[in-house]
């Protein structure tokens, strides 16, 4: 039961994002062509996402707990760092450059188009990487090499 | 190349991203968020965490099927750059979304509606850096 709730949520996710043109760089990249062929369908998107989650949480939350799990893990940490900003630019960096979002990509592998099998690999191996780097970080930060 | 302005079908599949969003909260209490999901996944805290992660991910990999069903076709995928843009773009997302915490639906969907500083932060950050990135690939560098 909780297992096909669960999976029903992604198929809305899914069909959500096939039905928006999120799953479709050229779209996407559109959007961002202010100079060119600009295309503000993305707006739209964004908007209609955010406008539904907010009032759906206020309600979400408002409850004790959720249905199947103890308690509500939702994010807690408000530090704002070049982490964070850095991370945030050089995603965009790469989305500017692909035209895929993780979320866009992830239901667009249920078509099994080529394309995005590969952005999907490469972006699997970035995100491998980058926990290889913060374990190397870590422990040279542990042994003094680098200032943290 | 132009693509079409479609503002309904684009409004619709956001307030479905949307509703998505709730209901996970509703239901397991998480937050949305495709970088997480995948995260969780490559690395999961247990078995059981694993399981709803991956029943999540082959809902989500469904969703072009009930779009075919309806519409008759898969939904556009149209890709404008090299393979070789592919991979290099994914290996930034990758390395990005890890080091900044999220992604478009994390950060611009969950965060956006919970007000969270730290997501419009994040949000302000990666669209400025689309915009100018695909500002100097399109009419930068030669064109």
């Amino acid at each position: 039961m909780r297992l096909t709730v669960t999976y029903l949520i992604g198929v809305v996710f899914g069909t959500g994002i096939s039905l928006s043109g999120m799953a479709n760089p050229a779209k996407v990249l559109n959007f961002f062509d202010f100079f060119g062929s600009w295309d503000p369908s993305l707006a739209f998107v964004m908007g209609g996402a955010v406008a539904v989650a907010f009032f759906g949480y206020r309600r979400a939350l408002a409850r004790p707990a959720p249905l199947f799990d103890p308690h509500f893990q939702v994010p807690a940490s408000r530090v704002i760092d070049a982490r964070l900003i850095g991370g945030s630019a050089v995603f965009g960096i790469g989305w500017g450059i692909a035209g895929f979002c993780p979320g866009g990509a992830l239901p667009a592998l249920g078509t099994g188009n080529p394309d995005v099998l590969i952005f999907t690999a490469a972006l699997v191996a970035g995100m491998l990487a980058a926990r290889t780097l913060m374990r190397l970080s870590a422990n040279l930060t542990l042994k003094g090499l680098i200032r943290a | 190349m132009t693509t079409e302005f479609t503002p309904l079908a684009s409004l619709a599949g956001g307030a479905l991203i949307g509703l998505a969003a709730v209901a996970l909260m509703a239901a397991r209490g998480r937050v949305f968020g495709a970088t997480g999901i995948l995260a969780g996944l490559l690395s999961p805290a247990s078995s059981g965490d694993w399981v709803w992660r991956a029943a999540l991910l082959a809902g989500m990999l469904t969703g072009p099927w009930v779009y075919m069903a309806a519409a008759g076709s898969f939904p556009a995928i149209d890709v404008p750059v090299s393979t070789p843009a592919l991979l290099l773009g994914g290996l930034l997302v990758g390395l990005g979304v890890s080091y900044g915490s999220g992604c478009t639906s994390g950060h611009g969907v969950c965060g956006l509606a919970r007000l969270s500083p730290r997501s419009i932060t994040a949000t302000l950050s990666f669209m400025a850096s689309t915009a100018a990135t695909v500002y100097l690939v399109r009419h930068g560098i030669g064109g």
